[in-house]
C-alpha cells in the first residue's frame, strides 16, 4: 500500500454546523502532488461535497489561496511532500468571512481594489493616428514587479492590520495602485493618492512585512507601501512649501 | 478633492526620528547606561561634558536627538496600542496622549538645552 | 474607504472569526513584530534618561555625581540592559528594512538590498565612534 498523508480540512456547511470544524482525510502521498491535487482527490473519491476554489493549477489565476498549516499559500504550488509526515491543516484564507468550507467572501476586496483605479488613467487619449504609447524596457522595469500580482489574497490573510481594521485597503490593492502609478503611460496618480493618503490607505500599515514574505509572486507589497508613504510625504511638504503649485 | 490627512507629517517625524534613534541611541545608552556605571570606562568630568554640550552645534544635535525620537516613539506606540490591544475606538485619546507627550518632551528638551550653562 | 462596505452587510450564513486580542502571542513572527514595535518604549525611556543627564549637568557638580550614582543602582542597570537590547533591535530591523522602503535604481536596475543596507550599517559604526570619541574627551 502506497504511503498516505492526513489532511485536516476545515469544513463549514452553514445549514449543518454553526462554526467551522475539521474533518480528516487520508490521501496518497504522491511525490508530484500539491495540496490542491489532494483536495481534488478528496472531492473525486472521498467526499464530493467539499467546496473550494481553483482554476489554472499553475499559479496564474490566483483562486486557490488557502491557509496551509497556518500559512497563506497557493495550494497549487504547495507540495504535499514538504509536509511529510503530516498532518496538513487546510483552512480558508484568514480574516475573510467564510462562505462554505474553504471558500471565502471577497466582495469587500473587490470594492477596495476598484477604489484605487487599477487601470491606466489618461486625461486625454491620443488619437489612433498618432500610434501606440511607447515604453522603454526601463520604464517597464519600474512597475513590472507590481504587475505580477494575481489577486490571490495571500497577503490579506497574512497582514494583521487587515484582520484588525476592516477599513484598511490592504497590501495587494496598494501594490496594484503602485503598478499603475509607476506606469509611464498613466496620469491617474493624483486620483489614487486621494484614496491612498487617507488613514485607511497607506497609513494604517505598520510595515510588518508579512505580506511580502508570503507573496507567491514576489510582488513586495510592503515595499510598495513604504515607497508610497515616502512619496506622500514629499508631496505633503511640497504642497506646504509651494501652496500655489499645482496639486 | 478629498481632504488630505496630516498623517504624512506625522510619518515624516516618525521615520526621521527612527533613523536618528537607530544611528545614535545604541552608543549613548551603551556608554551612559552600561559602560560608565559598570566602570568599564571612566566617567567624563562634568566640565568636559559641559564644554561639549555648550557648543551650539551639539545643542542642535541634542535637540533633534531628543525631539524626533520622541515623536518616533509616540507614533509607533500609538499603533502598537491599536494593534496589540485593539483599542482603536480610543483613537483620539491615544493620539492626544502620545503626541502630546512628545510635544511636552520636546518643549522640555528645548528648555533644558536653552538654559544650560 | 468610506464607500460601499460589503463587509458590513448582514449575511446570516457567512462565518466570521474575530481576531483575538492576543493574536501577536500566537506566532513567534508576530511576537517579534510586537517586540520591534515596543522598542518605541525603550527609545522614549532613553530620551528621558538623556534629558535627566542634561538637566543634572546644568544643575552643578553634585547633581551630576548624583546622576552617575543613580545609574549604578542595579535596578537602573537592569533597565538599561533591556533598553539597550531593544534599541539595538530597533537599529537592526530599521537598517534591514531601509532597502525595502527606499530602493535605489542605477541604470534602470534595482540595487541589491545589501548594497543599501551596508551604507546604513557603516554610517551607524562611524557615528557611534564619533559620538563616543567626543564624549570620552578625545578632543
Ligand atoms: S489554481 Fe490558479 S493559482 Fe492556484
Amino acid at each position: 500500500m502506497a504511503k498516505t498523508i492526513t489532511l485536516e480540512v476545515a469544513r463549514y456547511r452553514p445549514e449543518q454546523e454553526g462554526e467551522p470544524a475539521f474533518e480528516n482525510f487520508d490521501v496518497p502521498l504522491n511525490k508530484d502532488w500539491v495540496v490542491l491535487d489532494a483536495l481534488n482527490y478528496i472531492k473525486d473519491k472521498l467526499d464530493g461535497s467539499l467546496s473550494y476554489r481553483w482554476s489554472c493549477r499553475m499559479g496564474v489565476c490566483g483562486s486557490c489561496g488557502m491557509m496551509v498549516n497556518g500559512e497563506p499559500k497557493l495550494t497549487c504550488a504547495t507540495f504535499l511532500t514538504a509536509y511529510d509526515p503530516g498532518p496538513i491543516r487546510v483552512e480558508p484564507l484568514r480574516y475573510f468571512p467564510i462562505v462554505r468550507d474553504l471558500v471565502v467572501e471577497i466582495t469587500d476586496f473587490m470594492s477596495k481594489l476598484k477604489a484605487v483605479k487599477p487601470w491606466i488613467v489618461r486625461d486625454e487619449e491620443k488619437p489612433i493616428s498618432e500610434g501606440e504609447y511607447l515604453q522603454t524596457p526601463r520604464q517597464l522595469d519600474n512597475f513590472k514587479q507590481f504587475s505580477m500580482c494575481i489577486n490571490c489574497l495571500c497577503c490579506y490573510a497574512a497582514c494583521p492590520v487587515v484582520g484588525l481594521d476592516q477599513h484598511f485597503i490592504g497590501p495587494a490593492a496598494i501594490a496594484l495602485a503602485q503598478r499603475y502609478n509607476e506606469d509611464s503611460r498613466d496620469q491617474g496618480k493624483e486620483e489614487r493618492m486621494d484614496v491612498l493618503s487617507q488613514h485607511d490607505g497607506i497609513w494604517g500599515c505598520t510595515f510588518n512585512g508579512e505580506c511580502t514574505r508570503v507573496c507567491p509572486k514576489n510582488v513586495d507589497p510592503a515595499g510598495a507601501i513604504q515607497q508610497y508613504k515616502i512619496k506622500a510625504v514629499t508631496d505633503w511638504y511640497k504642497s506646504l512649501l509651494m501652496p500655489w503649485g499645482k496639486k | 478633492m478629498a481632504k488630505r490627512s496630516n498623517e504624512p507629517f506625522l510619518w515624516s517625524l516618525f521615520s526621521s526620528g527612527g533613523m536618528i534613534a537607530a544611528l545614535m541611541l545604541p552608543v549613548l545608552i551603551l556608554l551612559f547606561g552600561l559602560a560608565i556605571p559598570l566602570e568599564w570606562i571612566e566617567a567624563p568630568s562634568r566640565e568636559s561634558l559641559l564644554a561639549l554640550v555648550r557648543h551650539p552645534l551639539t545643542r542642535l544635535v541634542l535637540f533633534g536627538l531628543c525631539s524626533l525620537p520622541l515623536f518616533h516613539g509616540a507614533h509607533r506606540f500609538r499603533f502598537t496600542l491599536y494593534d496589540g490591544l485593539q483599542i482603536k475606538h480610543l483613537n483620539e485619546l491615544i493620539a492626544v496622549v502620545c503626541y502630546g507627550g512628545a510635544i511636552v518632551g520636546t518643549a522640555l528638551a528645548g528648555y533644558i538645552l536653552w538654559t544650560l550653562g | 474607504m468610506k464607500q460601499s462596505h460589503a463587509y458590513t452587510l448582514y449575511h446570516p450564513k457567512w462565518y466570521r472569526r474575530r481576531v483575538s486580542t492576543w493574536w501577536w502571542t500566537q506566532q513567534w513572527r508576530s511576537f517579534k513584530f510586537i517586540l520591534r514595535e515596543l522598542s518605541s518604549l525603550a527609545v522614549i525611556y532613553f530620551v528621558a534618561l538623556l534629558l535627566w543627564l542634561l538637566w543634572s549637568l546644568g544643575q552643578g557638580e553634585a547633581s551630576y555625581r548624583n546622576f552617575l550614582a543613580w545609574m549604578e543602582s542595579p535596578l537602573m542597570i537592569a533597565f538599561n540592559v533591556i533598553a539597550f537590547l531593544f534599541v539595538l533591535y530597533h537599529s537592526i530591523t530599521w537598517f534591514n528594512l531601509a532597502p525595502k522602503a527606499m530602493p535605489v535604481r542605477v541604470g534602470g536596475k534595482r540595487l541589491p538590498d545589501w548594497m543599501i543596507a551596508a551604507p546604513n550599517y557603516a554610517a551607524w559604526v562611524v557615528i557611534s565612534v564619533v559620538i563616543a570619541w567626543f564624549i570620552l574627551g578625545g578632543n
